[in-house]
């Protein structure tokens, strides 16, 4: 292994004495959360406040051909009701919200159906009324005229020629000539290296399988929720659960045609996101109904809307062929994927084909994917979107051909590893990361080496995410007794205040206690991308310790004018400044000190940063599964679960932890039990969380999770993107384990039960 | 529409009075009447247990109890857990092991988590996991969570000696 | 003088069969402005869809970032994440 752990770039700030970056201390916004004094997005009262709620299409694809809302209207108590005509018609636009590209046309048809219903699920009209079950009774009473069209929800049957087609206008692209006829796939995208064919042709060993996974949902806990006030001035409030306030306020304003001075979006805090919450649903339409009857407007979604209307991402097809030469070098990767997208364009295939190969380095593939539309509810990112999906099918490959060449699944891995200085599938070449040693910390874990018992199985699998950096704001004021606030625009949605406040507290010399994070509304912090791609303790964290940098200038300037000493004479140390010339006899000057004379050395103590933080660094994980199948009911057990991955640096080692715990959970959840259901009809059959199962506490072991730290120095303290990783490759890793544990290779997800029974039967 | 209902309950030791729609819930109730949004509503049939409520000494979903129900009855909500600003061991524990991420699920957590001990001051972690599977939490996976849970029932059997 | 890779199917519509190029470019802007000029619409499309990796480092929306002489620059796909 010496030859790659070579020299390493150290992380800025990183001196190995950091006093807090690496603790853990209680997080700072805990107490509210423990006592149920946080205020997530349906827990808003406001005077006056009026409920809203969405009548949804019960058709999976229809034409609207009329909205008759009198009744409804006329019912006492109903203060407004909104269609698809109190809305702009936008035309199709590719807009930028600070985070990818959207359609404006499909963004706002799909918060508010106009002509055509495209799935089940899909909002037609919203009342506003004063009380819940009035609102309920008028979405009763408004009569919707629908001519039923044939649908498809299946991605490959969606991708036949015959099938239904949901656009007229779409056609698709990525191909050499642009076809004359309109098609569900939106786009074909390719990612190519070497002589495929000729590699092939050369392989010693080759194996090939076709893999499937399901529709499954975010599954956070907190149903859409929000409030919001249009006022007689065309100023609007809106409070909203959401990963971004300002992504709220920017689609709000496009798909309102709304000028952003307008619009104060304050975060409420977030009950789970996952990628879920980086749209809008709800806020465009509170905002038209408050418009409409001058009251505030609060919509909180049904668990069943949130599965029929919102999330989920895309079920997935795919093939993969993979030629090796004996030894296990693997020569040759043949890769198709094809993403359902829901009603509109925009799957993760684009991701899930740059990810798919990137743990490897193979000198010939070929990666194609086809983004295809289907009538089922558009899906919004999921937690490293794509890249699960993918992974799922390439290690369940890769663990096939592990078998066929007799040898051990971690060690081909370790044979065909990317590391740095190695051209990475998608295009560059790869720095500072840290997959070797992660495949090395497993391999020396006693879990790998643990023997197994009879209907039990291991699995191995590993995965890849990007993680991005991004535009940020965070502003860090010292307090008049010398204690801070750190102000950042970023909702918190996993510990993310305490690991701003603990890299302030780190470069200004404090205790984390004497710093205050908050998560301030769009009026009172600069923009801020969402909180999402694994971005915040990246990019927002460089921000806070930039504006902590600038402070601590400030506080030496500062110090050096009380002290009467020129400014290079003074030193930070421990949040105090120490006169390097010990002869001049000048007593230290704490922080405490220097903020209460502030005024006497120029005014208050603070400054604010704004960045677009590049050079974020990927991240790998690498997970080890022990599953037992009980043959007689097929019924998969989790017995032990061992994760390791690349973080770069745990800024707060817990809550990084908690991150690789919960993606496995949602994994765990994605490979044995969670799927969509569709009737033949289209319509949702298991929205709720009883028929949609996802991992409750007696379905998981512990979840042993180490954190590998290759630092990444773009970082002031190393720091990778750590949430989004180990949702890669749980998927794989507990498919490869049931496999193992019947003898028998399962290729569809999710692994329940039924199937496995049906695979053992198979005999 | 049919007509409220006048409703007397005691909750978190105090008397409280609420009219009730006739379909509305405990959990509606709470929320909307009493201000006491700790409780979450997650789902509203019963599968997620971020409302849980005790009731009269027993663990229920608040969202599957009417509101009418409550009446002359003991209600006990997360709101009730710490004592003034002094947190229950559970709400501490949870704290020093970072068993919670979004926080959402964790009210219904801590009150399912304080019955449990209630009943059973020294569950084994299996015992732990089963009593605690009818709350979900989406972020954790679980692991910190029931640590927290053990760590706590330990704290209070070594009060009670 | 930069070496530019095109590392997408997306990028072909634009440049054929041609996937890198080497651009006498100090800045991101200055290779898009070549590349626009050499393949007319290829900037708008680099500006709104791609992100930059120079030298293995991923950048997006940085216009001003500065290349230096043989760094290999990769066009990729913009990420966005969950």
């Amino acid at each position: 292994m010496s030859d790659v752990l070579e020299r390493r770039d150290a992380a800025p700030l990183d001196d190995g004495h950091l006093k807090v970056v690496g603790t853990r201390p209680v997080r700072p916004d805990g107490a509210d959360k423990v006592t149920g004094k946080a205020m997530y997005g349906a827990d808003l009262a406001m005077p006056g406040m009026v409920v809203g709620k969405i009548l949804r299409s019960p058709h999976a694809h229809a034409r609207i051909v009329s909205i008759d809302t009198r009744k409804a209207r006329a019912l006492p108590g109903v203060k407004a009701i909104v269609t698809a005509a109190d809305f702009p018609d936008l035309a199709s636009e590719e807009f930028e919200a600070g985070e990818s590209a959207g359609n404006l046309r499909d963004l706002s048809q799909n918060v508010m159906a106009r002509h055509v219903v495209l799935y089940d699920g899909h909002a037609v009209a919203a009342v506003a009324a004063t009380s819940s079950s009035i609102a309920d009774e008028a979405l009763a009473l408004i009569v919707v005229d629908y001519e039923v069209l044939p649908h498809v929800t299946e991605v490959e049957a969606a991708m036949s020629p015959d099938a239904p087609v949901l656009h007229a206008h779409m056609f698709t692209q990525g191909l050499a000539v642009t076809p004359d006829k309109p098609s569900n796939i939106a786009k074909r995208n390719e990612l190519t290296r070497g002589d495929l064919a000729a590699a092939f042709a050369e392989a010693d060993v080759t194996v090939e399988g076709r893999y499937t996974t399901a529709a499954v949902h975010q599954g956070y806990i907190e149903p859409h929720a929000c409030v919001a006030s249009y006022a007689a001035d065309g100023q609007c409030q809106v409070w909203s659960s959401s990963q971004g306030q300002f992504m709220i306020r920017t689609y709000c304003a496009k798909v309102l045609n709304l000028e952003s001075s307008n619009i104060r979006v304050t975060p409420a805090e977030i009950g789970g996101g996952f990628g879920g919450k980086t749209t809008v649903y709800l806020e465009p339409v509170a905002l038209a109904l408050s418009r409409q009857c001058g009251h505030p407007v609060k919509m909180v979604m049904t668990r069943d809307e949130v599965f029929r209307a919102s999330g989920p991402t895309s079920a997935g097809v795919m093939t993969v062929k993979l030629g090796a030469k004996a030894d296990g070098t693997i020569t040759a990767a043949d890769v198709v994927l094809k993403f359902q997208a829901g009603a509109f364009e925009g799957s993760p295939v684009g991701a899930g084909s740059m990810t798919a190969l990137a743990c490897y380095d193979i000198p010939n593939f070929s990666i194609v994917g086809y983004d295809v539309v289907t009538n089922t509810p558009k899906v919004a990112a999921y937690r490293a979107p794509g890249a699960p999906i993918s992974a799922f099918a390439v290690e369940t490959a890769m663990d096939e051909l592990a078998a066929k060449l007799g040898m051990d699944p971690l060690a081909l891995r370790e044979k065909n590893a990317v590391r740095d200085g190695m051209k990475a599938s998608y295009g560059p070449v790869f720095k500072n990361i840290g997959y070797v040693e992660t495949l090395e910390a497993i391999r020396s874990h006693p879990h790998y080496t643990a023997p197994l018992g009879p209907n039990q199985g291991r699995g191995l699998a590993v995965g890849f995410w990007f993680n991005i950096g991004g535009e940020s704001t965070a502003a860090v004021n010292i307090n008049e007794d010398g204690t801070a606030v750190v102000i950042s625009g970023n909702p918190d949605i996993g510990g993310s205040r305490a690991s701003m406040a603990m890299m302030a507290a780190e470069v200004l010399g404090l205790p984390v206690e004497k710093v205050r994070p908050i998560v301030a509304d769009t009026a009172s912090i600069g923009f801020s991308m969402l909180t999402g791609g694994s971005r915040t303790t990246f990019a927002t964290g460089m921000a806070v310790t930039q504006a902590s940098q600038k402070i601590v200038e400030d506080l030496k300037r500062r110090a050096a004018m009380l002290m009467d000493v020129s400014v290079d004479q003074v030193d930070w140390v421990d949040g105090v400044a120490v006169c390097r010339d010990a002869s001049k006899g000048k007593a230290d000057l704490s922080l405490a000190h220097i903020a209460e004379k502030s005024g006497q050395t120029g005014g208050p103590i603070g400054a604010q940063v704004s960045l677009n933080a590049q050079g974020a660094g990927p991240g790998f994980g690498v997970h080890l599964c022990d599953v037992e199948v009980d043959p007689e009911t097929g019924h998969v057990t989790v017995l032990r679960y061992t994760a390791a991955q690349d973080v770069g640096k745990a800024i707060h080692p817990a809550y990084v932890e908690g991150q690789i715990q919960g993606g496995v959970a949602q994994g765990v959840g994605w490979a044995l039990n969670e799927e969509y259901i569709f009737d033949r009809t289209g319509h949702m059959e298991n929205a709720g969380f009883l028929d949609y199962r996802v991992p409750v506490a007696s379905d998981l072991p512990m979840i042993d999770s180490i954190l590998v730290e290759v630092a990444n120095p773009r970082h002031p303290f190393g720091a990778k993107g750590v949430g989004e990783v180990p949702i890669v490759p749980p998927l794989a890793a507990v498919g490869n384990a049931v496999s193992a544990a019947i003898g028998k290779r399962l290729t569809d997800l999710p692994m329940a039960p039924p199937k496995i029974r049906a695979a053992i039967d198979a005999g | 529409m049919s007509k409220r209902q006048h409703i007397s309950a005691t909750v978190n030791g105090d008397p409280v009075e609420f009219l009730a729609e006739p379909g509305a819930t405990l959990l509606d109730a709470l929320r909307d009447d009493l201000g006491l949004t700790g409780s979450k509503e997650g789902c509203g049939s019963g599968d997620c247990g971020a409302c849980s409520v005790i009731l009269d000494g027993r663990l229920v979903c608040s969202c599957l109890v009417l509101a009418v129900e409550a009446e002359g009855r003991r209600v006990e909500t997360i709101e009730g857990m710490a004592e003034g600003s002094k947190l229950h061991p559970l709400q501490q524990k949870f704290l020093e092991h970072a068993a919670l991420q979004c926080g959402f699920c964790t009210p219904g957590l801590l009150v399912s988590a304080k019955a449990l001990l209630d009943a059973n001051p020294d569950p084994t972690e299996t015992e732990a996991r089963y009593w605690l599977a009818g709350n979900l939490c989406r972020c954790t996976g679980y692991d910190k969570i029931i640590r927290a849970v053990m760590d706590a029932a330990a704290e209070l059997r070594q009060e009670k000696v | 003088m930069p070496h530019v890779v095109a590392a997408c199917s997306s990028c072909r519509a634009f440049t054929g069969d041609v996937a890198a190029f080497d651009v006498e470019a100090a800045t991101v802007r200055e290779m898009i402005r070549e590349l626009d000029r050499r393949y007319p619409g290829f900037g708008e499309h680099i500006e709104r869809r791609m992100a930059i990796a120079i030298d293995g480092e991923i950048h997006q929306d940085a216009l001003f970032a500065p290349l230096p002489p043989g760094s290999e620059v990769v066009l990729i796909p913009r990420i966005g994440g969950g």
